[in-house]
């Protein structure tokens, strides 16, 4: 099982970098699907809401992808950022945690899906610039293209692009730094 | 918001790329030797013998052991600012330039009557030594530290060290170009010391900026 999601995760990230769009949407669905299995299987104690660093780890993922090499493993890499992100949410709730990296081996894509409550992501959110805010919002919550965003300020698709990728850095870096 | 819609907006964003880690890393490098090497020649300068001291041995040492140093260290930090790249071997490597002083340390012993060791140790250049490598070294350590906060290390206080340890390399290479005390004694002594002023710099660094 593993084997097969590596060779199909690293396949599509392939694409995704070569600028194939619904590769990487694909990419992140089905990482997403891992890295909450694992989440869910940490997190035993409560206090860290599996979802928050499922969304943590995918935006890392994002403006980290740089880092990935095309010779290299992707679920080394993939699990290596997810860990990162787990033990930084719990340090950011005073807990001291300690995880295997052997067990990172075992993970198995489980069909779970998330959970629905308030995300640590809406509070950085609502931290941004209003302009960021917006273009994000209209992206992603309310699932606009980038055309159906640029009409819907009058603003340009490259003036879209610009706030939602700045948007998205300082979420993650805001994510990083708290 | 859901992670659905998160990935609505990062597949969005995915046109915009940065570069590849590695030439990032290759390209801050040569910057970070570019301004070593500036404040090298308008601080200190080469020593006046340099075309005679080229041809001894223990010159010519001194860039084998800071030369190696900052070799293995671009190796490791390279890995280390990779998420789950291995670093096992590249830590292992670091111990090359290390061994490489012990032995030429070992050497020198043999080679000084034991009157010597101690003038030969404390040299006529130590202050100027533990002044200038971190003076040297502490911009291509800024450009490292900045270079961490572009990859991704998982552990970031390891990375800085090893950002100190390369900025160390780098910037004992110029110096050695600078210093008249040639024997092993010196260099395992106070380049030792000046190093380990930038990694604990570095390991500061990696604690307070490299973030992610």
């Amino acid at each position: 099982m593993t084997g097969k999601d590596e060779a199909e995760l690293s396949r599509l990230l392939k694409a995704a970098i070569a600028g194939d769009e619904r590769a990487y949407a694909d990419f992140l669905h089905r990482t997403a699907v891992l890295v909450r299995g694992f989440a869910r299987r940490k997190i035993v104690q409560g206090g860290v809401d599996p979802e928050d660093v499922v969304q943590e780890t995918l935006l890392a993922i994002h403006v980290k992808r740089h880092t990935w090499r095309d010779d290299a493993p992707v679920l080394p890499w993939v699990f290596a950022i997810a860990r990162f992100k787990l033990i930084d949410a719990f340090r950011r709730r005073g807990r001291r945690v300690e995880i295997e990296i052997d067990e990172i081996a075992e993970t198995f894509a489980e069909p779970e899906t998330e959970t629905v409550s308030e995300r640590d992501i809406n509070r950085v959110l609502d931290s941004l610039p209003p302009a960021q805010r917006s273009v994000v919002s209209a992206v992603s919550v309310e699932g606009r293209s980038i055309g159906e965003t640029a009409a819907k300020f009058g603003i340009t698709e490259t003036a879209v692009r610009v706030s939602l990728h700045r948007g998205l850095a300082a979420i993650a870096r805001r994510f990083g730094r708290e | 918001m859901r992670t659905e819609d998160l990935i609505k907006a990062l597949d969005a964003d995915a046109r915009n790329k940065a570069m590849p880690l590695r030439s990032a890393w290759w390209m801050a490098t040569a910057v970070a030797a570019v301004i070593a090497a500036v404040v090298f020649w308008f601080t200190i300068g080469p020593r006046s013998d340099i075309m005679i001291a080229m041809h001894t041995m223990r010159f010519l040492s001194k860039f084998v052991f800071t030369i190696v140093l900052a070799g293995t260290a671009f190796a490791l930090i390279h890995a280390l600012s990779t998420p789950g790249a291995s670093t096992g071997k590249a830590a292992t490597w670091m111990a090359a330039a290390p061994l490489l002083v012990l032995v030429a340390v070992v050497l020198e012993l043999f080679a000084v009557p034991e009157a010597q060791w101690g003038t030969r140790l404390v040299g006529s250049n130590m202050m100027i030594c533990m002044g200038f490598i971190p003076l040297i070294g502490i911009g291509p350590l800024a450009i490292f530290l900045w270079m961490l906060r572009y990859g991704a290390p998982t552990r970031p206080v390891l990375a800085g060290a090893v950002a100190g340890l390369l900025a160390g390399g780098l910037a004992a290479t110029f110096y050695a170009a600078h210093c008249v005390d040639d024997s092993p004694l010196f260099v395992a002594t106070w380049y030792t010391v000046a190093i380990i002023i930038l990694t604990a710099l570095g390991a500061l660094g990696g604690r307070l900026f490299v973030r992610w």
